[in-house]
């Protein structure tokens, strides 16, 4: 089931926003033909490999790569010799900002290997086999160091130590020494003690969550060459060409327009792929050995090595009236960063208690290094977490007051107006309509079966704009190809075509969207944040705007008239001249077809900052069923709600939504990163790193709620990460519904499920 | 760089030839021995290919019973009707390994000769008492399943030596069998533990015969006889089925790895004896 619910609002009559037509990559992927990032091949490429520390935490003493390099067809051997030794340096990427040192630190281990997986050489060679024999002959001296992989054991005192030089900072004063704890994040409102003093009803839980990869089927794949000039080129899978090139001329110490970066199809990346890992070292060895390189990631070194987010531990309590108005909020988070600063905490800060209108509250957040892969971005990155134990704590409020827990959340909830607890005021929200249409269900009412139990849990996220360009040009024919510099990770170029085609009045059959090099379109901040159907669509947008402009003026030209008097209608110039009544409507295959004597190509281009997105709020209902005698966890109905602005193709932000919740399942229910005692990951593969499997989940209904946002076009917010936001926190409600047992710790496998109900009996 | 032959003979002796090499390599359906090479786990120096041998493949009866081809895969015994009907456990172990396309190649005896402790296709087929006709450089033998797997990764079979066909005895009326395992999914795991059971009634509908072999929980599978013992004569009253689980208990030596504690897997394999003899008696009982 699936249904729209829709706001009156602008009453213009759109042809194609709104409307599921096929996708314009659908064709090359069910084909095979789509080229990903290990598709494409270049003459006289030779296979890159990245030997990788075998310990969680080792002062690399030496590297003698000497034998390696003896080997017949081997080309190249690198080392973070061979990378410049950065500063310490942010860089605004788009999302999330980076350290350029502790990226290049992680593509590379300088003088300590800080996880298991750490890249410390690579070579180049003829084939797969020599590369990979020349990997066995360099010989790397070790010198093995204590390690600490979960976070509160690195906040301890005596805790090895991953950075000498880190000071945490966000205190009163600077440390007098060293810590693993980078950063502490912090924001409150009102009088917390006097509020718990005086509210009727107080819960207060710690809470666990594990590291979780995001999972995408394609493996980190490019092929880089460096031109004896200097010009580098790369072709990779990732969400930003432009990113691409701008750390790889910062790691190698290149100016960006030496670069080119061309986009390949992308098989996922829900994040994960908002950084580098092999392009710098692929154009290290192509410098070193002349010839192009190509590397591709096994799905080992993927989840060893890239990714993932952060586990973590937090504290939450809430204190409430009697009438079920929350009245103050402690939260305390600690996440792991991985090797390197820079854990969600700050973003799962901010949204922490963003659906909540509170007087009174803390928010502390603490952001932690400890010898695992740096995290990287993964959808709403922070906000499942600190969702699962906010949510968590709400529904026990809920259960301990007597009341709905949807009565509870409207009673509390944020409007239009309220200043958000991370700062701004909010506007065209659409939160109170999501819940509604959850009570409003069919799900909310049904009855429940024997040993199953209903959660519910709400989530926010801000979305972003930022900068993007787009252009549009016209064919001699009147059919039109639009171009961006966004790789479409979430069907994003559907509505690119949809958007330029409702604009330019033509069928979305006649516009190709196009993602180009980073040579061939202007710059674009990467895909993420859920930004590129808002700012990308309004660039498009405005680009066919300037196109519709130009043809008016065309058109009046012909007929003699102002610009004033020609209106641009379903793909047609109408004189509106009452003084020209014989005049009949111009085709844009009419217009173009004459461009050569009316001012030559009509084409636009488009870059801008787009300001304003609106952010979004879900509502999740899960029904699950839990066996009795062995734990196990069975998801057998859900259904998800969100304000989405305005859809502009339903049936992808549908599957957005849907795929949001099936990752959030995953990490609820089995997935975990699991670290033996030398802080190795046991489960580097798909067998034991358990992610749904498409048997494993019911159909996810979605019930999309518009409220539009007046700032973009047709109205649309961005989509693609509330839907991670609630899932963890409405099936651990649902199972605590189902054995009557607060489930506190993530994941829900069968074992932690059969122990929690031994408690429960005693 | 190493090489790897391949070869496919067309009958049992010819195959047997050509596993007696050093660095041969038995090959049925590859869902485990070409990961495992891919991997680099194994480093055979020849690959000899089974399924081309007469009687590798294909479902047969013989005085009275079934006879399965090694080498047949999953989705073959799935289809056959009157293996499903007399031996409905059997074929479900067999089916509920990887999935459509992984049923496409998976056969039973790779599924025992790679010695997984966890193979879901083998405690149905010990709790059946099938056998295994063995081929090798010294001619056939024939031996029960159980004797197969030495340990994990480890077999009995000497070198040049490969199963040519399971055998399954008479079915006699009132008798089916049930196979039940535990994963966290659905499909595409592998067990936290599996239990096979077989049962025979009587013409009052009371257990006559009673087999029960356990998966995942010990170093190979294992026949628990006191498990059976603890059914017969009865019909599945609540006090044999409580003595068959704690029997079924009491045989496990699991160890606590990643994939579950020694506990929780001790503890599952009495909950799913128990509901597996549920499914056999009611199948035997004709009311499933
Ligand atoms: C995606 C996936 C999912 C899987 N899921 C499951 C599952 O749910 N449950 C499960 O139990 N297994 C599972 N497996 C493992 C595997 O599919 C099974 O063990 C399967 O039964 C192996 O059969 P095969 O014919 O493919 O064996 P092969 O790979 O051909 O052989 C396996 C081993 O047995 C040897 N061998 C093969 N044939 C013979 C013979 N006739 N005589 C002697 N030795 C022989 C081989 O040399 C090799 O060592 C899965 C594998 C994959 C890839």
């Amino acid at each position: 089931m699936s249904e729209t619910l829709e706001k009156p609002a602008a009453a213009a009559v759109l042809n194609v926003v709104g409307t599921r037509p096929i996708r314009p990559d659908g064709a090359d992927k069910v084909t095979g033909r789509a080229t990903y990032g290990a598709d494409f091949n270049m003459p006289g490429q030779l296979v890159g490999k990245i030997l990788r520390s075998p310990h969680a935490h080792a002062r690399i003493v030496s590297i003698d790569a000497g034998k390696a390099r003896g080997l017949p067809g081997v080309k190249a051997v690198v080392t973070a010799a061979d990378f410049p030794d950065l500063a310490s340096e942010m860089h605004e990427g788009g999302e999330q900002a980076s350290n350029l040192r502790d990226l290049s630190l992680n593509v590379m281990a300088r003088g300590k290997a800080l996880y298991d997986g750490h890249a410390v050489a690579a070579v180049a060679a003829v084939s797969t086999e020599v590369a990979d024999a020349a990997l066995a002959l360099i010989k790397v001296t070790y010198e093995v160091l204590p390690h600490v992989t979960e976070v509160e054991d690195a906040m301890a005192s005596g805790a090895p130590l991953l950075h000498a030089h880190l000071f945490t900072e966000g205190l009163p004063a600077k440390p007098a020494s060293a810590s693993n704890i980078a950063r502490r994040h912090y924001n409150e409102r009102g009088d917390i003690a006097q509020a718990f003093a005086a509210a009727d009803v107080v819960v207060e839980q710690r809470y666990t969550t594990q590291a979780v990869h995001q999972g995408y089927i394609e493996p980190h794949a490019c092929v880089a060459a460096w031109a004896e000039d200097g010009r580098c080129e790369v072709w990779s899978s990732s969400q930003g060409q432009f990113m691409v090139r701008t750390y790889c001329a910062k790691v190698l110490g290149r100016e960006i327009s030496d670069i080119r970066v061309t986009p390949a199809e992308i098989g996922g990346g829900f994040g994960g792929k908002t950084t580098v890992y092999l392009e710098p070292v692929a154009l290290a060895l192509s410098r070193a050995s002349g010839h192009p390189v190509k590397m591709v990631m096994s799905r080992d070194e993927v989840f060893r090595a890239t990714g993932p987010t952060s586990g973590s531990v937090m504290h939450v309590k809430l204190g409430a009236t009697a009438d079920g108005t929350i009245t103050a909020a402690k939260v305390e988070l600690k996440f792991q960063a991985g090797a390197f600063p820079g854990s969600p905490v700050g973003a799962a800060c901010m949204t922490a208690l963003a659906c909540y209108d509170l007087a009174n509250f803390t928010i502390t957040g603490w952001d932690v290094v400890t010898n695992t892969p740096k995290v990287a971005a993964y959808r709403a990155p922070g906000a499942p977490i600190v969702a699962f134990a906010v949510e968590s704590a709400v529904d026990e409020l809920a259960v301990k007051l007597g009341m709905d827990p949807i009565a509870i959340r409207e009673k509390n909830a944020v409007h239009n107006g309220t200043k958000a607890a991370y700062g701004p005021t909010f506007q065209n929200i659409g939160y109170v309509e999501t819940l509604a249409a959850i009570r409003d269900s069919d799900h909310y009412k049904a009855p429940l079966g024997r040993n199953q139990g209903r959660g519910l849990a709400v989530g926010f996220w801000f979305n972003i704009g930022g900068e993007s360009t787009a252009a549009v040009h016209i064919g001699e024919d009147g059919s039109a190809v639009v171009v961006t510099g966004n790789p479409d990770i979430g069907g994003s170029r559907a509505s690119m075509a949809m958007m330029a085609a409702e604009t330019l009045g033509l069928p979305v059959e006649r516009v190709r969207p196009m993602i180009a090099d980073t040579a061939s379109i202007g710059y674009s901040m990467l895909t993420g944040g859920s930004r590129t159907t808002f700012a990308t669509g309004m660039a498009v947008v405005q680009a066919a705007e300037q196109v519709v402009a130009e043809l008016r003026k065309r058109a009046a030209k012909l007929w003699e008239t102002t610009v004033e008097q020609v209106e641009w209608k379903g793909g047609q110039a109408r004189c509106l001249d009452p003084a020209k009544p014989d005049k009949k409507p111009l085709t844009l295959e009419a217009l173009a077809a004459q461009s050569g004597r009316m001012g030559g190509p009509i084409s636009a281009q488009v870059s801008l900052n787009a300001q304003g997105a609106g952010p979004g709020f879900g509502v999740h209902l899960c029904d699950v069923e839990v066996d009795p005698d062995t734990g196990r966890v069975d998801v057998v109905r859900y259904t998800a709600a969100q304000d989405v602005g305005k859809a502009i193709h339903p049936a992808y932000v549908e599957g957005q939504v849907q795929g949001g919740v099936a990752q959030g399942v995953g990490w609820a229910l089995n997935e975990a990163y699991i670290f033996d005692r030398d802080g190795k990951m046991e489960n580097a593969g798909f067998l034991d790193y358990r992610m749904p499997v498409a048997s494993d989940l019911p159909m996810l209904d979605t019930i999309l709620v518009e409220v539009p946002n007046p700032r973009h076009p047709f109205g649309a917010k961005g989509v693609g990460e509330v839907p991670i936001v609630p899932p963890l926190a409405a099936v651990a409600n649902a199972v605590r519904a189902a054995i009557g047992v607060r489930m506190p710790d993530l994941p829900l496998s069968p074992p932690v499920v059969l122990a929690a109900m031994d408690r429960r009996q005693g | 760089m190493s090489q790897l032959a391949y070869v496919a003979p067309s009958s049992p002796e010819e195959a047997a030839t050509a596993l007696a090499a050093t660095g041969a390599r038995p090959l049925s359906g590859g869902t485990d021995l070409l990961v495992q090479l891919r991997a680099g786990r194994v480093k055979p120096d020849v690959i000899v290919d089974l399924k081309r041998v007469a009687g590798a493949i294909g479902i047969r009866e013989e005085a009275g019973g079934y006879v399965i081809g090694g080498a047949t895969s999953g989705a073959v015994l799935g289809e056959h009707v009157g293996l499903v009907r007399a031996w409905p456990g059997v074929v479900e172990g067999a089916n509920l390994i990887g999935s459509t396309q992984v049923q496409g190649r998976a056969s039973l005896a790779g599924n025992l000769c790679n010695a997984s402790p966890a193979a879901d296709g083998v405690p149905a087929l010990i709790a059946a008492r099938a056998t295994c006709v063995i081929v090798g450089p010294n001619g056939r033998r024939e031996a029960p399943v159980e004797a197969i797997a030495t340990g994990p990764g480890q077999t009995s079979l000497s070198p040049g030596e490969f199963i040519l066909e399971f055998r399954l005895p008479p079915r006699p009326a009132r008798a089916s069998d049930a196979y039940l395992r535990l994963i966290p999914r659905t499909e595409m795991d592998i067990a936290v533990a599996g239990v096979g059971v077989n049962l025979v009634l009587d013409a009052q509908g009371r257990v006559a015969q009673a087999h029960v072999a356990l998966g995942a929980v010990a170093p190979t599978a294992l026949l628990v006889a006191e498990a059976g013992a603890a059914l017969v004569g009865g019909r599945l009253d609540e006090a044999s089925l409580a003595a068959m689980e704690a029997a079924a208990r009491a045989a496990c030596r699991p160890i606590s790895d990643k994939r579950g504690t020694a506990n929780y897997r001790t503890r599952i394999a009495g909950v799913l004896a128990r509901r597996a003899a549920l499914i056999a008696f009611a199948r035997a009982g004709g009311q499933l």
